[in-house]
């Protein structure tokens, strides 16, 4: 019942990757790990969700937000190591359809 | 309509790390009750939802409260009752904004909330809400099969 934030960065393309539960107890610690970096300029970031267990409408907040962030300073933004489970979650409420999204199979990164 | 079968009540301090308890909890009485795997993520995410809605609305900063869950164990269904007892905020206003996501909205428009309670009504078959002095959740998920009979009947006379 709480996230680990593993933040690789190598110039401006950041990999972070998270493990763990996503709720409203753990998303102000996952936010304030990717706000900073989403306020860089021209940054890419990849965030691989292959190890998360559990996520709702909290951490679909905070993507949002980091998503809006990036954009707002010209980077790149993408999601990657999707579960069927989080995918749905994404497909049901429209996000998947504005987020960069790679489910598993296509997004995993080791 | 059926007797309650089983009843199980929980009262958690309304903080958002208890709300990760009542998910395992859920897990128990899901499995318990022959729920599918995809069936208790879906009562997981609905009913961390209502808690969540409840410690972070109910109860501002301030007050310190307690959320009460409550789950009804019926041969056909588990209902979940997700109550607090803080001053309620304007749930028409909550409702307002609700809903997916629409393809071709701009960035920067984009809400960061509100997703909570369309993920409710969404994951579970029935949802109800009450308002009194604080907020009471109810939602109902069938197990699968039950509500395809029970349609099959009105159906077919």
């Amino acid at each position: 019942m709480n996230i680990t934030v593993d933040v690789n960065e190598l110039n401006t393309e950041f990999i972070v990757k998270l493990k763990g539960e996503i709720d409203a107890y753990t998303a102000p610690k996952l936010r304030e790990s990717l706000f900073p970096i989403s306020e860089q300029e021209n940054v890419s970031i990849t965030i691989d969700l292959t190890e998360v267990s559990y996520m709702d409408s909290t951490g679909l907040g905070v993507f949002v937000g980091a998503f809006k962030s990036v954009r707002a300073h010209n980077g790149e933004f993408t999601l990657v190591g999707l579960s069927e489970r989080l995918r749905r979650l994404f497909d049901i409420t429209g996000l998947a359809d504005i987020i960069d999204i790679k489910s598993g199979t296509e997004g995993g990164l080791e | 309509m059926s007797q309650v079968y089983d009843y199980i009540e929980m009262k958690i301090p309304a903080k958002p790390e208890f709300i990760g308890v009542i998910r395992l909890t859920l897990s128990g009485i899901g499995s318990r009750m022959g729920f599918a795997y995809d069936e208790i993520e879906d009562l997981k995410i609905a009913t961390s939802e209502a808690c969540t809605n409840a410690v972070q609305h109910a109860y501002k900063d301030s007050e310190k409260g307690e959320v009460k869950v409550s789950f009804g164990l019926y041969p056909d269904r588990l209902e979940v009752m997700v109550s607090d007892s803080g001053k309620s905020c304007n749930f028409e206003e909550v409702r307002q904004g609700l809903g997916p996501y629409e393809n071709g909205q701009k960035v920067e428009l984009l809400r960061e909330g509100g997703l909570g309670l369309y993920l409710i009504e969404t994951l579970m078959d029935d949802v109800k809400i009450h308002q009194h002095d604080g907020v009471t959740v109810f939602m109902t998920k069938f197990l699968e099969g039950e509500q395809v009979e029970m349609d099959a009947k009105t159906v077919s006379t």
